[in-house]
């Protein structure tokens, strides 16, 4: 069956459920605003013996950690898919997605599967997000000189 | 009022990346690394100090916050040490959270056992 491009459109947004939106987005909101409530609450408790820079630095160990525990028996992953980016955007999902290909490919060996398999998310982000802040820097340095 | 805004702020970016995932074809890797690079981008035209100032760990936490702290490691160490900083400043700044994430990931695979992902 031969089809114009826009009739196939059709087809596949008839075939497709339309994604509850809003329902996502509240997921999104309670559950991602929850992290970083639980976040607010590690840093105020670090701030009571160090200083913003570290006490920041704190909460992130802390968040990946818990993360990491979470994700061992599989209940990020089970949240996540309900709560979507409200598990993806914080810290914590950035964990999950290393933490989740470590015990995931723990069969293909250390090197190829545990160790390359982490940075399957994290290689992107550390990578464009260096990048960036090379160039960054490169930009403020050089408005220094004037 | 810290913890309220840390909320909602953290809540609303979590919906911004929500409706990317829903109106876009956007996979979680190009979100996230979006995110960071969006993250050094606000930071560097000094829109997101003005968010972390209030809204604490609700602009911290999320991955824009880790591009925000690229940037500013990277103005720290610039300002300390002159040009080498462009190099060293931004995961300087970062390490502590990439450390945690690829040992505790370490540590994980030893005692996590795979999986099916339903």
């Amino acid at each position: 069956m031969k089809l114009p491009p826009r009739n196939y459109d059709e087809m596949v947004k008839r075939a497709n459920p339309p994604s509850p939106v809003l329902k996502d987005c509240l997921w999104a909101f309670f559950v991602g605003g929850g992290i970083c409530l639980l976040g607010e609450g590690l840093r105020q408790f670090y701030l009571i013996w160090y200083d913003q820079q570290l006490a920041g630095t704190l909460t992130s160990i802390t968040l990946v950690f818990l993360s990491a525990a979470v994700t061992v028996p599989g209940w990020y992953q089970k949240l996540a898919a309900k709560a979507g980016a409200g598990t993806l955007v914080p810290i914590t999902g950035f964990a999950n997605s290393v933490v989740s290909p470590a015990v995931e490919f723990k069969a293909e060996g250390w090197v190829t599967g545990i160790g390359a398999k982490i940075f399957t998310i994290a290689g992107p982000v550390l990578a464009f997000g260096t990048f960036a802040s090379w160039v960054w820097g490169l930009i403020y340095w050089a408005m220094g000189m004037f | 009022m810290n913890y309220l805004w840390a909320f909602i702020v953290g809540g609303f970016i979590c919906v911004v990346g929500q409706l990317l995932m829903d109106y876009t074809k956007l996979t979680p890797a190009r979100i996230l690394t979006g995110y960071v690079v969006g993250g050094v981008i606000l930071s560097a035209l000094g829109l997101y100090d003005p968010i972390a100032e209030f809204a604490g760990a609700g602009a911290s936490v999320p991955l824009l916050g880790f591009g925000h702290l690229l940037a500013q490691g990277v103005m720290q160490a610039v300002d300390e040490i002159g040009l080498p900083g462009v190099f060293t400043g931004g995961l300087t700044a970062a390490s502590g959270g990439i450390t945690a994430s690829i040992v505790f990931a370490l540590l994980a695979s030893l005692i996590g056992k795979s999986r099916d992902q339903n």
